[in-house]
């Protein structure tokens, strides 16, 4: 009998460890402008070298270059600029909130603000997005109402889900962001199914879906590609590798073995992989897989690389899995500060009037701030009424809800 | 009036929808061409075609997502889970977000769909083809649960619950699909077109949701049943001659306190009566309701007849099956105190 070796079970493990030097060696990133640029009504099969290479547009001078340069104009630069610092800042003022005592809990997408800000410039009035927690960029990139988001944050009297939600869980029909689930992956399938209702009904709009690389080990990102492959709905299958999934990098998820966008070939899904921190690259990409969704085409994955730059959430500390340094080393660098390069070199931006910007934005952000801290917050002020929480259960309250709340005595 | 089999009212339930609302889209594993496994959805994808009636991919937390993401979108779903045996792997979006989509998002987001399931035992269905999960739903705020026991409920509630803007889940007895079952399986079947809950309405019609029918009224005993079981009821009392008031509860959630309050203060006695299993099931809701509200009027314990903790098993169907014989013997036991 031939001699057998023990078997030995492989556990991913990230490059290095706090204390390590950061080492994102296994991160193979192209020249921008290196990528081809195919025609959107490409077969899935066409493409499959794109899900293991890296859309780029800006390089290293900032400037736009190769065959996906959206060509957009200085003003749509500068709105994009705009609304990623908005975002950024956003975030920093929830985040000193939550230290302060004035919320539970919040969420940074600190380093993915490109991602979802350079993607909503993609959509029209009437899609879909259905975001996971860290997608807030796609409201704030719509001028959604700051003081309505951090309401919402506060659990405050004016909080429109009327503090029955955890902080950054919004909703917002009408600026096209599906309500956010602590369940992960839900709304990935969500979305296929509002893109099949959408093909059903002979509407025009198209839905957008969300999930970290971490999440697509749900069953239901299986599911979603599995439906959305049959049916062939007008959806955009978003995938955000920021590398992390709380304390598991993305190795822990599958992706030594192949890259996330790489998943969308077995279904027969046309997919690309993108620079995360480049918002022009963003831009186009998102164009490129709506203008296919919005011609019969179907449904396009999308691998955004980037990396999470800040902690998971407030009741994270991310020193204790990965080095400190890490986020400065990230090879992508810094969505903002990328975009702002490339302005400079339109001859459109200076670094003054980039400091200016910034100022204007955390007055703007501070004034939203006490505007919506005046309405209360979580633990003071006016808050949701108790007689609240027994409505919107169902669309009538039943019998049993209603002697409950009178139990309450509410 | 016509007659109707429970398979052939719901076909008609769905066929009175699909033509009346362009909305309500009908999906699931083998429901399109082929009709379904028990020919609920036979001939509706032939009628409304293959966007409004189709088949889906074996995944139920693909079929039920999709069918909330239909939802929010405006249509109104209804979705096919083969076997509710088959349910959990959809239970999250089931739970986690048809249930919750209205209350989390403050309306703004709705779920008006309806789960379909074939459910229950006594077919020799064995460990997953003949469990009752009905408790696994109605302790789940935001959902509602119906149960028919007959042709004529199955289509008036399915009707209703497709019109209905909350998620409802629809359970299926499967063993009365063709005529109704008693539990004496050594008797042959009684087919629907003999029975008067047979007949089933041309056209549309609606039963409320949360509305139990007084199959039997009695004076000795209520018994409150669901489903199958409120044939084995009807049987036990013929047989035992005990003057049993049968409720058909119909509608799990929401439920119909009113009609068994009022049966129990005139009785002063309740059996209840379900195939799933017993501890955590849903007839320790009822029983507590039960309790709180009629204690003074409460003559005996209130007693249960189930399933047996145990999962479902093949050979021993008929010892798992809570039939007329254990059904009986309660009825009497209750007398007795």
């Amino acid at each position: 009998m031939a001699e057998r070796i023990p078997l030995s079970l492989h556990v991913p493990e990230p490059a290095v460890r706090p204390g390590g030097r950061p080492d994102f060696q296994y991160l193979s990133i192209p020249q921008a402008g290196a990528v081809r640029r195919p025609p959107v009504d490409v077969p899935a099969h066409e493409i499959h070298d794109l899900a293991y290479s890296i859309i780029r547009v800006l390089n290293r001078e900032g400037e736009a270059v190769g065959p996906w340069d959206p060509g957009l104009d200085a003003e749509a630069v500068k709105a994009g600029l705009r609304a990623m610092l908005k975002t950024r800042a956003f975030d920093a003022r929830m985040m000193m909130a939550q230290r302060q005592g004035k919320t539970s809990f919040y969420m940074p997408s600190t380093g993915e603000e490109a991602v979802a800000c350079g993607f909503q410039t993609a959509l029209e009035k009437g899609d879909m997005n259905f975001p996971t927690y860290r997608q807030q960029g796609l409201l704030i990139a719509q001028d959604w109402p700051l003081v309505d988001m951090m309401c919402q944050v506060f659990s405050n009297e004016r909080d429109r889900l009327m503090g029955r939600q955890l902080p950054v869980l919004y909703s917002a029909k009408e600026a096209g962001f599906f309500s956010v689930s602590g369940n992960l992956t839900t709304q990935f399938v969500q979305a296929v199914g509002w893109a099949m209702a959408s093909a059903i009904s002979g509407d025009t709009r198209i839905a957008a879906a969300w999930v970290g690389e971490g999440s697509t080990a749900e069953s239901d990102f299986h599911a979603a590609l599995v439906f959305a492959s049959v049916y062939r709905p007008p959806v955009i299958l978003n995938v955000v590798n920021n590398q992390w999934a709380i304390s598991a990098f993305q190795g822990i998820a599958g992706g030594e073995s192949a890259t996330f966008a790489a998943r969308a070939h077995g279904y027969g899904i046309p997919s690309l992989r993108v620079d995360g921190n480049d918002f022009l690259a963003v831009h186009a990409a998102s164009s490129w897989a709506a203008e296919r969704a919005r011609r019969n085409l179907g449904a396009t994955l999308i691998e955004w690389v980037t990396y999470r730059a800040g902690a998971h959430s407030t009741s994270d500390d991310p020193s204790r899995y990965r080095p400190k340094e890490e986020s400065d080393a990230w090879p992508l660098g810094d969505p903002i500060e990328r975009l702002k390069n490339h302005l400079i070199a339109l001859g459109a931006w200076s670094e003054e009037r980039h400091t200016q910007l910034r100022a204007e934005i955390e007055d703007e952000v501070l004034a939203a701030a006490r505007e919506a801290e005046g309405y209360g917050t979580l633990h003071d002020g006016p808050k949701p009424s108790s007689a609240a929480m027994f409505e919107g259960v169902y669309k009538e309250m039943p019998r049993h809800l209603r002697e409950q709340r009178q139990e309450l005595g509410v | 009036m016509p007659r109707r089999t429970m398979v052939e009212a719901i076909r008609d339930a769905l066929d009175v929808m699909m033509a009346r609302d362009p909305r309500v889209v009908v999906f699931g594993e083998d429901v399109g061409y082929f009709g379904g496994v028990f020919r609920c959805t036979e001939g509706l994808q032939r009628k409304y075609g293959a966007s409004r009636c189709f088949d889906a991919p074996i995944s139920e937390t693909g079929i039920i997502g999709v069918a909330v993401g239909m939802g929010a979108y405006g249509l109104r779903p209804v979705a096919e889970i083969q076997f509710a045996d088959y349910m959990y792997p959809g239970y999250d979006q089931i739970v986690s977000e048809a249930a919750r989509l209205r209350y989390r998002s403050a309306g703004e987001f709705t779920a008006p769909m309806v789960v379909r399931m074939p459910c229950g035992g006594g077919i020799f269905g064995g460990q997953t083809h003949s469990q009752s999960p009905e408790a696994l739903f109605t302790h789940v705020a935001g959902l509602k649960t119906v149960i028919p026991s007959n042709p004529y409920d199955a289509k008036g509630l399915l009707i209703a619950a497709i019109e209905d803007d909350d998620p409802v889940i629809f359970l299926e007895p499967k063993r009365v699909y063709n005529g109704p079952f008693n539990g004496h399986h050594d008797q042959p079947i009684v087919p629907w077109a003999r029975h008067p809950l047979g007949e089933t309405p041309d056209g549309h019609y609606a039963i409320p949701l949360g509305q139990a029918a007084v199959r039997r009224e009695g004076a000795a005993v209520t018994v409150l049943a669901y489903g199958t079981m409120v044939h084995v009821a009807e049987a036990a009392a013929e047989e035992t001659g005990v003057d049993a008031e049968i409720i058909d509860l119909r509608s799990l959630v929401p439920l119909d306190v009113e009609t068994i309050v009022r049966s129990v203060m005139k009785t002063g006695r309740c059996v209840i009566l379900h195939e799933a299993t017993r501890t955590s099931g849903f007839g320790a809701e009822l029983s507590a309701q039960v309790q709180e509200r009629c204690f003074h009027h409460l003559e005996a314990p209130i007693l249960r007849v189930t399933g047996w903790d145990t999962p479902y098993p093949h050979a021993q169907e008929w010892d798992y099956f809570p039939g007329p014989d254990r059904v009986g013997r309660a009825l009497r036991a209750v007398l007795e105190e």
